[in-house]
């Protein structure tokens, strides 16, 4: 695979709170403003807390999920009187990291979240962008703590509807498990180093190295699995079964145990050998998400280096 | 009182089981829901003593998956709180405290039901806990041994508060008898399978347990260790902002009940120090990250541990009810 050169990855944008309760970002935020961290060698840093009134409340958010709000048709519609906060909140962060797709967004946006699901650390960006797939690369070879994984998903640019969109690369850095609303010690130091790491590589980079291409492992969504729910009044009739509880990237076989009925009956996987994630997740229950389901695939790098005149 | 001495008490006719009473704490929500669905199909069957009334303590805030509407409902039920004034706009909470009590009491008085067992989660790693009142209700005691007994593998303790039944602000202080069965951890808003199963079996053999000192057995005298809470410690605080400025430090988290030592590692700062804790005394932790506790200022909980004389217990016969009646 031939080299790939990007021009120097300048600005960095790491945000926080942008679900108010998933806490590792928002006092990472919180203590890079207080450090008024802003520079790390040929790096400017903006830190940002995406969504102020959910962290306020302790909520995931006001009125609707920021973090579905960053498609072009959303971010392009017209603010009236009736337009809910976050959709709002979304234009503003637009403006001010991006606009999506333009010059003028920031070189690399990081998005830090929290999962109740067992998934350790977890990349998650859009399409095959080298960039964050090389610093997921540089991650892994680097982190002990914790298992270091990379999610790909498959919207074009247009349809990308989170906030790491917005920048010319863009990683959502979901590192579990942590419960809503709790600050666990482990996790966030799982998730600075992430960070750290990420704002290394930039700087590596950006003094002229080469990375080297290489293949990685990822997942790719392939469905999502709901729970058994009553009928008539929606709510839940099933748990996550405990063999499948905490087993995020396990391979899950026909005939597995998924959901465990609060009777007792056991309900198993069909279909292909697939990889369950965000499995019992907190905030999917609303979203009808009992799990993701994944392919894992390979995907080959080819190597980088920044733009030499 | 001599150790082969049997107390005999009142037969326990009426349990109340609560769940929701937190709306976020799912274990006992899902239960609940479960139980009713289940009393449904036995209606026709012949009733079993004790008779059971199964509670949705806040349904709003079931509804909305959130602790509390306007208040925690879990800290309304001080005598005080329960007779306040009813005028003007009242929470949704302190309304739905006094009907509670007006279902399940009124707390103090002879109508209240016999025994409140209120289901809780915690996302502290703090097994099955039973939390009462009292270190000296032999009922409680008894039942959390049969119920240690009966799920070896489950850890488990009993946790006093000392508080006066004056002050005494939880729904289980309703009943005659009463405790919260905690169970953790668990995040709110989740249900996990082994967290849900471990529950419904503590209904469950607590309910047996019931049945069997109804029908006249004879709980042999034991010793039981007793968690008596202490004091609380909060996090360190931004002074302006009041944001806490560090977590607990990783060699504590998920170590309830684990003797914490002076000097002992208490909390890491964001920017990476360590504190230590600075009390004299060597005590055991617990509630070590409860989420709902950020807000009221407790990033743990310290207690005392010590050794019970729980005496034989066996239910009063009619005659010696009364006897208690005529006395009184």
């Amino acid at each position: 695979m031939e080299h790939v050169c990007f021009c120097p990855l300048s600005r960095f944008a790491i945000c926080g709170g942008t679900h108010g309760n998933e806490m590792s970002g928002v006092y990472m935020v919180r203590e890079m403003q207080k450090q008024k961290v802003d520079q790390m060698g040929s790096v400017s840093i903006t830190s940002i807390l995406s969504n102020p009134p959910a962290v306020d409340a302790c909520r995931r958010y006001m009125g609707t999920d920021l973090n579905r709000c960053f498609t072009d048709a959303l971010l392009s519609g017209a603010t009236t009187d009736d337009t809910p906060y976050e959709l709002r909140r979304a234009r503003e962060l637009n403006a001010q990291l991006g606009p999506k797709g333009s010059p003028e967004a920031v070189d690399l946006l990081c998005d830090i979240h929290n999962t109740t699901a067992n998934m350790g650390l977890c990349l998650i960006f859009y399409s095959f962008d080298w960039i964050a797939l090389h610093i997921y690369k540089y991650i892994q070879s680097k982190m002990t703590s914790a298992p270091v994984r990379a999610i790909c998903l498959n919207e074009p640019s247009s349809e990308a509807y989170s906030l790491e969109s917005i920048g010319k690369h863009g990683i959502s850095i979901e590192v579990g498990p942590q419960p809503t609303g709790v600050v666990r010690a482990d996790i966030f130091n799982m998730a600075k180093e992430a960070v750290d790491l990420s704002l290394e590589w930039l700087h590596t980079f950006n003094s002229g190295s080469t990375f080297e291409g290489g293949e990685v492992e990822a997942y790719t969504p392939v469905r999502s699995v709901d729970y058994p729910r009553d009928p008539t009044t929606g709510e839940i009739t099933a748990a996550i079964h405990p063999q499948l509880q905490d087993n995020d990237f396990n391979i899950l076989r026909p005939g597995d145990p998924v959901f465990q009925f609060f009777s007792g009956e056991t309900v198993k996987h069909e279909g292909e050998d697939l990889y369950p994630l965000f499995v019992n997740e907190c905030a999917y229950y609303e979203k009808k998400v009992a799990f993701q389901l994944t392919k894992k695939i390979t995907v080959t790098l080819p190597s980088v280096g920044v733009k030499k005149d | 009182m001599e150790v082969d001495e049997v107390v005999r008490l009142p037969r326990l006719s009426r349990v109340a089981v609560c769940g929701g009473t937190h709306g976020n704490e799912l274990s006992g929500v899902y239960l609940v829901r479960e139980l009713l669905k289940g009393r449904k199909q036995v209606m026709e069957e012949e009733e079993r003593p004790p008779s059971v009334l199964t509670v949705l303590a806040n349904p709003r805030a079931v509804q909305q998956c959130r602790r509390y509407i306007d208040t925690d409902l879990n800290r309304c039920f001080t005598h005080a709180a329960l007779k306040g004034p009813s005028s003007g706009p009242v929470p949704y909470e302190t309304t739905r405290s006094r009907e509670l009590n007006a279902a399940l009491g009124p707390k103090g008085s002879p109508g209240a039901v016999e025994l409140v067992c209120d289901l809780h989660n915690t996302t502290a790693n703090m097994g099955l806990c039973l939390i009462a009142y009292s270190d000296c209700d032999w009922i409680c005691l008894h039942i959390f041994r049969h119920l240690q007994r009966k799920m070896p593998d489950v850890p488990m303790r009993y946790i006093h508060f000392d508080v006066s039944n004056k002050e005494s602000y939880s729904l289980d202080s309703v009943g005659k008898h009463g405790f919260a069965m905690e169970i953790g951890p668990q995040p709110h808003g989740v249900v996990r399978s082994d967290v849900y199963a471990a529950m419904k079996a503590g209904v469950q053999h607590m309910l047996d347990w019931v049945c069997f000192f109804n029908s006249g057995s004879t709980f042999e005298g034991e010793y039981v260790d007793v968690f008596t809470m202490i004091k609380h410690i909060d996090y360190p605080r931004d002074g302006e902002t009041r944001n806490i400025t560090a977590a607990i430090h990783p060699q504590l988290q998920d170590r309830d009940f684990c003797l914490l030592h002076p000097e002992d590692p208490l909390f890491q700062t964001f920017s990476g120090e360590t504190l230590r804790y600075k009390g004299s005394e060597a005590l055991y932790p617990f509630f070590i990250n409860e989420c709902a506790y950020y807000e009221k200022g407790i990033a743990l909980s310290l207690a005392r541990k010590r050794r019970v004389m729980v005496p034989a217990i066996r239910v009063q016969t009619e005659r010696e009810e009364e006897e208690e009646e005529e006395e009184e």
